[in-house]
């Protein structure tokens, strides 16, 4: 059968230089026959990071000529290099999308360099002059869809008490704690919320563990970041709480709990990006965009979420849709009583300070430590 | 008090509550390896058996709607992979350890393959017993809502203990785990019997597994075991072999892994890592105050390939 093998490889080498010339060289129907590879570092139906992605791939499989691969469960180790290298020798891939942060340096960065031409789009690296080119990294400011749903959390809490379930404390996951606390403080100014780190991405018992202590403690509005938020949603809704989602929409999991939630929304950035390509215009390299730019949203309002409270969410929204509102706006304290961002200062979104954020800001119960 | 917060209250409750809730899957799979390693054999790879489990329990409860029906399949599909286990291990020059932890990485392989179409769909639950009726305050109530497997198990340590000390079974099961030519001289079958031990072993670990999937944290996903079923087999090291302690032992646990998230509602935020780790911390400190290099632990099955 060696005979074959070898056959058969030719065949797909063959079948992957056709592919690259239809895809970079033919100038105007680039995307056509092009094949897409996605690769998720968990479970591609888990209700969060990895479905969330999953999404934005099937939105391409849906466009004509489009031919979408993906792979679940790459570590991030050389592992993402042997099933990026497979992709595109053996299924002729010619525009990647690694999804997961801890690919991109170095495994990324070497898969780049070693094929100069193809497209490599990584969510949530920090691309720097010094990468190559052909390489990109996007990701999306969800801490302003956090921030709605913090004002719609805030209306709807009677306790006062909002909980947060968080994996770690680095910087984009201290930015959303900050930015729904800000939010749900602009609804109710006395609204604290208690933060718990469980230490990992996906770790059920503990955010299990998490969600009954914070109810305990009489939190009623309860939101996360982990990657897997099912956890989180069916323990507090079966102990009467209320949710706001992370990822994508849990409202199927607790529809009567569930009150909003901030999404991602790569099925719209995805097909963009395809389109860019066809249309031969070049994707930044540094990629980023919020509410306005549709890469997040916002989930559909639940049915316990009071009028006055969609109006000012939807308000709040529109201003940011528009571009012309600042979540974090000076002065902004900590809740060490530190002055973080002082009066006068705008931190808008693009500001790399707050992709460098190491504090919880003033109305959080917790510590980054 | 008055907005409905127990404040510091909340700690010691959250521990008891957690060793109601985080124990059992602890609990189950102790005393089947405890059934098992008292036999004479280790079967290391219960933590497999505890995901799958939890997987064919959250699948069969799934497709036919009734969660009982699930924890019976979880209890089957553990008695088949011990079987798989004791069935290798009938083998000639066949290492244990060696089978068992190929067995984990094989049942957990397993699992996440075959339980990809089933995270994202909600099974039916297993009901919860309201033993919190007497209290006013809603943390006791959620706090006492019970789910019959933890009373079986509880029920089931001082049952083994009884077992193994006094029927013609139990003394059957331990005469292969400390002398094998004993129970051969006796005209018994030792490989019969700890098939039968790692059967039964992998049965309560597969019950184990389907409370995982089926009432706390209550469903699905890849993540859900995080290594419990292993820590269970150490447990029972660490118990001694004594179903009683391995009782008290996986409590202990189950209220240890509360105490990281509890603390951090109250405010103590320092080193929670460190108290996220209260577990491990806790077997290595009793391993390490209990062992001697002068002699074999007390207890331990004289068959047991760790201590012949």
């Amino acid at each position: 059968m060696e005979f074959g093998r070898i056959s058969r490889r030719h065949l797909l080498q063959g079948g992957a230089a056709l592919t690259l010339g239809t895809a970079f060289g033919a100038g105007a129907a680039r995307a056509a026959g092009t094949t897409i590879g996605f690769v998720y570092v968990g479970s591609r139906d888990d209700y969060g990071y990895n479905q969330a992605h999953a999404q934005g791939a099937a939105a391409l499989k849906k466009l004509p000529g489009l031919k979408v691969i993906e792979e679940e469960k790459v570590p991030e180790t050389d592992a993402v290099e042997k099933t990026i290298e497979s992709m595109i020798n053996l299924d002729g891939a010619s525009l990647l999308f690694p999804t997961s942060f801890g690919y991109y340096n170095p495994h990324v960065i070497k898969m780049a360099k070693k094929f100069p031409k193809l497209r490599f789009e990584h969510c949530g690296g920090l691309w720097s002059d010094k990468d190559p080119t052909n390489a990109g990294s996007y990701f999306g400011y969800i801490d302003e869809a956090q921030y709605i749903s913090g004002i719609v959390a805030g209306y709807s809490t009677k306790s006062g008490k909002l909980g947060f379930v968080a994996a770690k404390p680095i910087p984009q996951v201290l930015r959303n704690i900050n930015a729904f606390t800000l939010g749900a403080r602009l609804a109710n100014p006395k609204a604290t919320t208690q933060v718990i780190f469980t230490g990992d991405w996906s770790m059920p018992v503990k955010e299990a563990e998490a969600t009954n202590s914070l109810i305990d403690q009489g939190v009623d509005v309860l939101t996360c970041h982990v990657d897997g938020p099912k956890t989180m949603v069916e323990n507090a809704a079966r102990r009467g709480a209320m949710v706001c989602g992370y990822h994508v929409n849990q409202s199927p999991l607790a529809p009567k709990a569930y009150l909003t939630g901030a999404e991602w929304n790569w099925e719209a950035l995805y097909p963009k990006f395809v389109k860019m390509i066809a249309a031969g215009e070049t994707i930044p390299n540094f990629y980023r965009g919020g509410l306005k730019e549709e890469i997040v949203k916002c989930s559909p309002y639940g049915e316990a979420v009071s009028a006055e409270a969609r109006k000012h969410a939807d308000d709040i929204k529109a201003k940011l849709v528009a571009g012309n509102y600042t979540i974090f706006k000076g002065p902004i304290m900590d809740n060490k009583g530190n002055a973080v961002i002082t009066s006068g200062t705008d931190r808008g979104q693009t500001d790399p300070e707050l992709e460098k954020m190491n504090y919880l800001v003033e109305g959080v119960l917790g510590a980054t430590s | 008090m008055a907005d409905g917060s127990l404040g510091l209250w909340t700690v010691p409750l959250a521990v008891f509550g957690g060793a109601i809730r985080v124990s059992t899957p602890f609990l189950f799979v102790s005393l089947g390896e405890c059934i098992t390693e008292r036999s004479g054999r280790i079967n290391l790879g219960l933590e497999g058996t505890l995901v799958m489990g939890a997987m064919s329990a959250y699948g069969i409860s799934y497709l036919s709607g009734s969660p009982w029906l699930g924890v019976l399949a979880a209890g089957i599909t553990g008695a088949m992979l011990g079987a798989l286990h004791a069935g290798i291990c009938s083998l000639p020059r066949v290492n244990d350890i060696a089978v068992g932890i190929a067995l984990m990485l094989f049942g957990t392989g397993l699992a996440f393959y075959l339980g990809k179409p089933l995270i994202e769909p909600t099974a039916a639950r297993l009901p919860a017993i309201d033993f919190g009726w007497w209290s006013d305050v809603p943390q006791v109530r959620a706090a006492l809502r019970i789910n019959v497997l933890f009373l079986i198990g509880i029920a089931l340590a001082p049952i083994l203990y009884w077992a193994f000390k006094t029927t013609r079974w139990g003394l059957l099961i331990r005469t292969a785990g400390e002398s094998s030519d004993a129970a051969r001289a006796m005209g018994y079958s030792v490989l019969a019997i700890r098939l039968r031990a790692t059967m039964v072993g992998g049965f309560l670990s597969g019950i184990g597994g389907s409370f995982l999937s089926l009432f706390y944290p209550g469903s699905w996903n890849e993540g859900l075991s995080s290594g419990q079923g292993i820590t269970a087999v150490a447990l029972v090291i660490f118990a001694r072999w004594d179903p009683m302690l391995c009782l008290w032992a996986s409590l202990a646990f189950g209220g240890a892994a509360a105490l990281g998230p509890a603390l951090q509602s109250v405010g103590v935020t320092s080193g929670y890592h460190l108290f996220n780790a209260a577990p491990y911390i806790l077997t290595l400190a009793i391993m390490i105050i209990t062992c001697s290099p002068k002699r074999t632990l007390t207890g331990a099955p004289a068959e047991l390939s760790i201590t012949r």
